[in-house]
């Protein structure tokens, strides 16, 4: 077999030496150096991109909590503002009532007292009429000219004891 | 008809004599130089387009690179990284000389059995070297099992060192056995084909099918080769 011709191993492990050799420099100094290259860009390329995706998201989440914030913000305040507007309706609603409760008790004050001087007044003139029918009817009965002044003294004792 | 062992005769190219020493030129050196050439060819041309998104035979430069990457960081475990491109180169020298030899009429170097001991020789001399610069003599623990009773001593220690010592004849008869017996094989169905006239119809559908069988072995066994390599390796930087 010339598997087993010694004379022929100098030569082939000399030629195994030199090739392998020369392989293993190609490999290390310039084919594996560009494949591993190609293969980080690659990885770098594929993390950057995952980074920026998980960046972007959290600015996503960001703004909508921003957003929600402000529309919490915009509702309190809106809230704040209806309260405010109630509440400054139910005071204006409450001077105007007060008011014209014043107003109107004043009038029914100012009434009263009218009333009180005209049934005085009325009274008052009731006494005298009822002197003069008083004179009258003692001058045509018992043909005396009553005077006014003692008559009026006696119709008003009467009307009193009648609680008139 | 051709003797089947005719395919492995070495025949000088350009003779050439150093101080007595035949180191001609041959025919097995002339595909030792092919396999370099298209080992860096497919290697580099593939890439040569740095795309990011990779094409056919840039993703079998890579798969091929990852594949070794993997193996190593597998079966050498850490610190082994900065031998990578000894053992691509390794598994690619291998490998193209295997598949390089299935071209009819070629030659196939890796079946030589000088060739694989050269190879084999020189990773069990580098292994050897790498145990000693990292363990000092407590490489030596290698050959004796951690915890094994120290009375047994006298029967581990020259069984773990002649499994050590044979390492290189395994890793290389190995190789050059399979490849020399498949290419063997490949030539006397295919003397077959010939001499049986129109019947060689059949060997020739067997030969087909040893064809394909030929295609895997060639690739097992570069991958074998170098995975043992690995190994070898994973037990000069870690002991046991």
């Amino acid at each position: 077999m010339p598997h087993f011709d010694a004379t022929t191993f100098a030569s082939q492990l000399f030629w195994l030496a030199v090739t392998f050799v020369t392989l293993y420099v190609l490999m290390s100094k310039v084919a594996l150096p560009r494949i591993s290259d190609i293969l980080e860009e690659r990885q770098r390329r594929i993390s950057d991109d995952l980074d920026m995706a998980e960046r972007l998201k959290a600015e996503t989440e960001a703004a909508i909590a921003t957003y929600e914030k402000a529309l919490a913000t915009a509702r309190a305040s809106a809230q704040a503002e209806i309260a405010r507007a109630l509440e400054a309706n139910a005071a204006e609603a409450a001077a105007r009532h007060a008011e014209m409760d014043a107003v109107l008790s004043a009038k029914i004050t100012e009434s009263e007292e009218r009333i009180h001087a005209a049934r005085r007044d009325a009274l008052a003139e009731v006494n005298g009429i009822a002197a003069d029918v008083a004179a009258a009817i003692v001058e045509r009965i018992a043909d005396v000219k009553a005077d006014a002044d003692t008559v009026a003294p006696v119709v008003a004792a009467v009307a009193k004891e009648r609680g008139l | 008809m051709a003797s089947p062992i005719e395919q492995f005769a070495i025949k000088p190219i350009i003779p050439i004599h150093v101080g007595g020493v035949d180191i001609s030129f041959t025919n097995s050196a002339l595909y030792m130089v092919i396999a370099v050439v298209v080992a860096t060819v497919f290697l580099t041309g593939a890439m040569s387009k740095r795309a990011l998104i990779p094409g056919r035979l840039q993703s079998m430069v890579e798969m091929i690179f990852e594949f070794v990457a993997n193996m190593l960081r597998e079966n050498a475990g850490s610190g082994s990284q900065k031998y990578f491109p000894f053992i691509f180169t390794l598994f690619m020298f291998v490998l193209v000389g295997n598949l390089l030899g299935l071209t009819p009429y070629s030659f196939t170097y890796t079946s030589h059995i000088i060739v694989t001991a050269g190879l084999a020789v020189l990773v069990f001399l580098g292994v050897t070297v790498i145990g000693f610069a990292k363990h000092g003599t407590g490489y030596l623990r290698m050959f004796f099992p951690h915890g094994a009773p120290i009375i047994l001593a006298p029967i581990l220690v020259p069984i773990e060192l002649v499994s050590y010592l044979s390492r290189p004849f395994s890793l290389s008869v190995r190789l050059a056995a399979n490849m020399t017996v498949g290419h063997i094989m490949l030539k006397v169905i295919g003397g077959f084909v010939i001499s049986l006239g129109l019947l060689g119809i059949l060997p020739f559908a067997g030969i087909m099918g040893v064809t394909i069988l030929e295609l895997g072995i060639a690739c097992l066994q570069a991958y074998i080769f170098t995975v043992l390599s690995c190994i070898y390796l994973h037990d000069a930087l870690h002991l046991h």
